[in-house]
């Protein structure tokens, strides 16, 4: 593969291409960051660190700054493709100017409290 | 529009089903945010084949899907996931099935027929599921046990009639889910 830009590539769909705003990294392994995984900012990395980012980084930080929200609801306020937010999310990990809370792998052991959490939950909520 | 800081612990449930048949509903009728939409690329064949290299061609596909938050208690937050069940996404299924507490696949009994692709992925990952036949309103209730032989179901899968728009009708189809992921369980 040549290092210099593809100039087959037509650029119908989106102004800036894809690989502009993930400065050419790739997606993340399969398990990582996945729909379900909680991510903030951490506390102060809005400011100093985060001044070099790409707007599209800026604006996932931006997002996350005062709480937590999960990788499919960053994808789903910021308008930009899971797989983008993934990979900016990898970036700014890699930074150190997020934290992210994994869900918990599936163990026997704990699923039937995960799902009796879910269903008391459930039936509290909605009194069914 | 965070989660409450004490949240620790994410679930997700599948809400599959074929285009049409109420899963962005039932998601809307339960879910405590406004549901949003995340945007995935899938690459799938093209139509036609080329003859010469023998090798489809591909194209990238964009798929929108809604999902909708539930907060469970203090540190649960459980996650709806709307999944369109065709064959050609069987991609985003990949992501989507790891992990998953389980699936409610919405049928409509009057286009069953629709329904075998969506129960053929469902199987194909893993997921264990409960069927919800959406009861559209001034419609008959189909009898459970016509629609359960009609989709050739196995006899423990739950099938329980719903109102996609009722938010406890919807709240009780994930309760029988549930149940039959915990009994399953032993």
């Amino acid at each position: 593969m040549p290092d210099g830009p593809d100039e087959e590539l037509e650029l119908t769909s989106v102004l800036v291409p894809l690989f502009v705003i993930t400065n050419g990294r790739g997606l993340p392994a399969d398990h990582e960051y996945e729909h379900t995984a909680l991510v903030t900012a951490r506390e102060g990395a809005s400011t100093a660190a985060a001044r070099a980012l790409s707007p599209e980084a800026r604006k996932v930080m931006d997002l996350i700054t005062d709480g937590f929200l999960s990788v499919a609801e960053v994808s789903g306020h910021t308008h930009l493709p899971l797989g983008i937010v993934r990979i900016l999310l990898a970036q700014l990990e890699e930074d150190g100017l997020i934290l992210v809370r994994k869900p918990i792998p599936r163990v026997e052991r704990v699923e039937r409290e995960l799902l009796s959490a879910v269903l008391d939950g459930l039936r509290t909520k909605f009194g069914a | 529009m965070y989660l409450d800081p004490d949240v620790s612990n994410s679930v997700k449930i599948l809400i599959v089903g074929h285009f049409g048949v109420g899963k962005t509903t039932l998601i809307g009728s339960i879910s405590e945010i406004e549901p949003l939409q995340t945007e995935e690329e899938i690459t799938e064949a093209s139509e036609g084949f080329d003859d010469l290299s023998g090798t489809p061609n591909k194209t990238t596909t964009t798929v929108a899907m809604d999902f909708g938050r539930l907060t469970l208690s203090e540190t649960l937050v459980l996650y709806l996931f709307g999944t369109p069940g065709q064959e050609r996404f069987k991609e985003m299924w990949e992501g989507l099935s790891r992990g998953a507490l389980g699936a409610l696949v919405l049928v409509d009994p009057t286009r069953l027929h629709e329904s075998f692709a969506v129960l053929d992925l469902v199987e194909r990952f893993g997921l264990t599921y409960a069927i919800g036949v959406n009861h559209f309103e001034g419609t008959t209730e189909y009898p459970l046990d016509e629609v359960r032989e009609a989709l050739n179901l196995a006899a423990e899968t739950p099938i329980v009639h719903c109102d996609v728009r009722d938010q406890t009708s919807s709240a009780r189809s994930l309760i029988t889910l549930v149940q039959h992921l915990m009994s399953i369980l032993g």
